[in-house]
């Protein structure tokens, strides 16, 4: 990497954000300076990950490269290392962040304690960090460090909101995550002590070794079960999401939409660099892992839409499609090829823009009827809040996979990568089921919005929507139709990412 | 045959609904004279246990068990699970490396380059510090970031808000029979004990000494930042036990406590971002790393060391008073 | 197999101890139990881990004085360095959760009078219903 500006944004990126994360209890609680603040440390991140992502697609060289955390070189000290699939989903991470933050910033006011925003500003700005480092790290135990942060930070933003209900939602929550945490550590040991490393590219060659001499197969394979079962856990797949709409349903709108759209993320990330880089993908077809992964991704699938169906508080019902989105992208890592590596990549991205999308319009509907969050609360909230119902109304389109909007993109990749695959059956079959159960939910949700009601219409007294609300949901409704109509040149970048990842 | 299958299936279609014929066995009450339409009263819906329909009884029984036997399920799962995963874990751990072995794979060049050159490399005599404060610095920081992530999210769980809502409490500390909700008074009063007092003003300095002893020797002897700042932490805690969180709150508040945290990590970061970006760019950086053995060597080791002991035990600290006190 | 676990027996504690831990995170009603569970399962990968670091005969990993000065920087004397920094690292996120989880259940259990979250949950929805029932008793009123 000749381009020593670009070489370095990895580093920065990560840095500012931590170094913003810590000056910002000492910043004074004046007209919303912290929450500023943090958003002008996101932004310069999503303009410096953009350069980056420029620098990386004109290069001639090598296009991944490794970025040494101090003096030392590869097994020995630390590092990052960044492709155009790491500077894609930073540029995601940050747009998606901030756009939560603007998109809620009233809402953020309303719900979150004057003493207790401080500290809100804090956890953001740590989360971004964490999340950059998960997106950027070489390193399994910088991953397992910055998984720490991820979990103690989402808790906390969780119970950010006063009230007996976050607080439960919260303990659930982390007592789960810490399930998942125990089993990723004693994985992480387990892996050090077959091969020798922490450093994902020489703990690959180790494993490939231990492969082809079949020494320690059974060990190998216990230690990957443990890792994917711990970050499984931590990122909502189907049989371990109990905790999901609890803490994503009641929470505040930002720290759902950051949760839902970006923290799930995170984990589900370090999953696939833990197939492609650290395993590869065939020794994970030999351990039998990626029928394990297809399989409970389908599941996911179905039962996160089921149970969406019987819930009637919009937020809650928001929440479980989550579970649903999740296992589309086991689903697709679990076709164990490069194409659906990067179909279940595009479908991170996509998802990261469309759930905060809808959670913050979920939130600027129950605004307009008063607080509410029951469906039938918010019948007619469309017409006094016009923005957050195209939000919705644009967002269950994606959901559902309607052309033109972001979901449709992704779902198309995911099938065009079953071709190739044994599962090609399944992979129809899970997606048309899914479509028609998200349709089940999200369609009687848009048609609640839009039914007039007089009676209700006199009742709201919500104040209108702020210009910068307005705005963001504006940016949301571009990002979201930009992924669905132009998302080939993106398919190809990502699939040129995974190949050197 | 036809007419014989419907029967059956009738028979069923009122055995769900409740309307089928009565076991044989069954004492049928006498049937009550008829009473007065206005006399009348509502059927009850559980006391006539047959009429019920399926679901009805379903739901019924659901409310009676259902709750016992979702527990029971859940037990039963998880303890399977825990037997599988130990056992899985036991012959896992059969198939591993022998213990104490010296030829496992865990003892490659990594190791072999840590203690060969660790010396010259980082100056720290004990290999460990090097290790964690210059090779792996980058976990290392996370690590300390992880500590300051706990301390802002305890501190804004227990903090000011939630002291707001208490202050106006001056009942003791009692248990509302009715709804089981605690009603909290105000913070336990701190007492003069003349014993506790006398021990802790001997062993207070002694405490701090050796808490400033393992912070500083941390690149020559086991310990460092970690450890010495939670023996610097237990004097504080027992400062603030035999004096009273007074005394402590005079030099240690709140405040005291975010703005040293903040700093002392924030000079950890930007040194190791210095490092870390004179290391990536092969820059030549300008940290001597002095003679191994000195208290002065081991380059940026020694300054971390402190920030970290800093770091640690005002956050212990704080974990306690807050815990304690609601307020720190 | 039971030779190679003797062989082992440190791991097998380990494992066994974080089973114990993970009965008990998964098991106990009792918050404090569940959190004392969990710290159960962290010692056990700390005792893991430390039995993988060991090497027979080798000395802690601080650097020895040799005899004529200077420094012995021998690779066959000391054990592995590596695990005793993770394990580090492991108590200090341990230290933390545990404060983190500690936190929450004091407040759980100012909201609720219970350190039980199940019961926490029914008496949330106990609470929910009342609030329902006073709403549309209120509109029946209203409506009256």
């Amino acid at each position: 990497m000749t381009n020593i500006f670009a070489f370095n944004i990895p580093f920065v990126s990560i840095f500012l954000m931590m170094i913003t994360a810590i000056i910002t209890p000492l910043v004074p609680d004046r007209n919303r300076l912290p929450e500023k603040l943090s958003c002008y440390a996101i932004g310069i991140v999503g303009v410096l990950s953009a350069y980056l992502l420029y620098a990386l697609t004109n290069s001639g060289q090598s296009i991944a490269f490794n970025f040494a955390m101090g003096h030392y070189p590869a097994p020995w000290g630390n590092e990052l290392r960044a492709g155009p699939l790491e500077a894609v989903l930073a540029l995601v991470f940050s747009v998606s962040m901030l756009l939560s933050l603007l998109g809620n910033f009233s809402s953020t006011q309303e719900d979150i304690a004057p003493a207790r925003r401080n500290i809100f500003c804090v956890l953001v700005n740590l989360l971004t960090a964490a999340l950059l480092a998960l997106t950027y790290t070489n390193d399994l135990f910088t991953a397992y460090v910055f998984i720490e942060i991820n979990t103690i930070a989402a808790c906390s933003i969780v119970a950010v909101k006063e009230g007996a209900e976050t607080v439960r939602a919260a303990l659930r929550y982390l007592v789960m995550s810490l399930v998942g945490s125990g089993l990723v550590m004693i994985a992480i040991c387990l892996l050090y002590d077959l091969t020798g490393h922490l450093l994902m590219q020489n703990m690959h060659s180790a494993i490939q070794v231990l492969v082809v001499t079949k020494n320690y197969m059974m060990p190998l394979t216990v230690s990957l079960g443990l890792i994917t079962v711990g970050l499984a856990i931590k990122s909502a797949l189907y049989p371990f999401a109990s905790w999901l709409p609890d803490a994503h349903g009641s929470s505040t709108n930002a720290s759902s939409a950051i949760l839902s759209g970006l923290v799930l993320k995170g984990h589900i990330l370090t999953i696939i660099k833990i197939f492609c880089r650290v395993f590869g993908l065939e020794v994970i077809h030999a351990l039998r892992m990626d029928t394990v992964i297809f399989i409970l991704g389908v599941l996911s699938m179905i039962m996160g839409s089921v149970h969406a169906l019987r819930e009637k508080n919009v937020k809650r019902m928001i929440a479980w499609s989550s579970v649903a989105q999740v296992g589309y992208i086991f689903m697709a890592m679990g076709l164990n090829t490069t194409a659906g590596v990067a179909a279940a990549c595009l479908h991170i991205i996509v998802h990261a823009c469309v759930k905060p999308m809808l959670f913050t319009s979920a939130g600027g509907l129950s605004n307009a009827a008063g607080h509410k969050k029951g469906l039938h609360a918010l019948m007619g909230t469309f017409y006094v809040n016009k923005w957050a119902g195209l939000g919705l109304i644009a967002g269950a389109c994606s959901m559902m996979g309607v052309p033109a909007f972001a979901g449709f993109a992704s779902k198309l990749s995911i099938m065009l990568a079953s071709f190739d695959s044994q599962f090609v059956v399944w992979v129809i079959a899970a997606l048309a089921l899914s479509s028609v159960l998200n349709a089940l939910y999200y369609v009687p949700a848009v048609i609640v919005i839009m039914t007039h009601n007089e009676d209700a219409r006199r009742n709201f007294t919500a104040s209108a929507p702020t210009k910068l609300y307005n705005f963001t949901m504006f940016m949301f409704l571009m990002l979201n139709f930009y992924l669905g109509l132009f998302c080939m040149p993106l398919l190809r970048l990502i699939t040129r990412g995974v190949n050197v990842l | 045959m036809n007419e014989e299958l419907k029967a059956v299936w009738a028979s069923f279609f009122n055995w769900v609904m409740g309307n089928g014929p009565r076991p044989e066995n069954e004492v049928i009450p006498a049937e009550p004279p008829p009473a007065l339409p206005f006399t009348q009263k509502p059927k009850d819906k559980y006391s006539r246990f047959h009429e019920a329909t399926l679901k009805e009884r379903y739901s019924q029984w659901l409310e009676i068990h259902g709750l016992h036997l979702f527990s029971v399920l859940y037990s039963g799962v998880s303890v399977l699970l825990c037997i599988v995963l130990v056992s899985l874990l036991l012959a896992t751990v059969a198939e591993l490396p022998p213990f104490g072995h010296e030829r496992n794979p865990a003892n490659n060049e990594v190791i072999e380059r840590y203690v060969k050159h660790g010396g010259r490399e980082t100056g720290a005599q004990n290999i460990v510090a090097g290790l964690i404060l210059d090779y792996r610095a980058f976990d290392t920081f996370g690590e300390s970031s992880v500590l300051f992530t706990a301390a802002v999210s305890v501190l804004m769980i227990l903090g000011a808000s939630r002291r707001n809502s208490l202050k106006d409490d001056s009942k003791p500390h009692t248990h509302d029979p009715e709804s089981g909700i605690l009603q909290r008074g105000p913070p336990l009063m701190h007492h003069d004990d003349a014993i506790l007092r006398g021990v802790a003003s001997l062993s207070i300095p002694v405490i701090l000494m050796m808490g400033c002893v393992v912070v500083i020797n941390g690149h020559l002897s086991p310990g460092g930042g970690f450890s010495g700042g939670a023996i610097l932490s237990t004097a504080l805690i027992l400062a603030a036990n035999a004096y009273g969180f007074g005394k402590v709150h005079a030099f240690f508040s709140e405040r005291t406590f975010i703005v040293s945290s903040s700093t002392a990590l924030m000079i950890y970061a930007l040194s190791k971002g210095y490092s870390f970006f004179t290391g990536a760019n092969h820059l030549h950086s300008i940290i001597p790393k002095g003679t191994i053995g000195n208290i002065l060597s081991a380059g940026l080791i020694l300054p971390l060391d402190i920030c970290v002991g800093l770091i640690v035990a005002g956050t212990l600290y704080g974990f306690y008073a807050l815990f304690s006190e609601g307020d720190m | 197999m039971l030779e190679k676990l003797l062989l082992n027996h440190y791991e097998a504690a380990a494992v066994i101890l974080s089973g114990i831990g993970l009965t008990n995170l998964l098991l106990q009603r009792n918050l404090i139990k569940k959190i004392i569970g969990l710290n159960i399962m962290d010692t056990a990968v700390y005792l893991f881990l430390a039995a993988k670091g060991y090497v027979e005969g080798r000395a802690a990993p601080i650097l020895i004085q040799a005899e004529g000065g200077g420094w012995v920087t021998n690779p066959d004397v000391y054990v592995n360095p590596v695990p005793a920094g993770l394990v580090l690292t492991g108590i200090v996120v341990s230290v933390s959760v545990t404060a983190f989880a500690l936190a929450l259940t004091l407040r759980l259990y100012e909201h609720y009078g219970t350190l039980n979250i199940d019961e926490a949950l029914m008496k949330m929805t106990e609470q929910q219903e009342d609030i329902e029932a006073k709403i549309s008793q209120a509109e029946e009123d209203v409506l009256a």
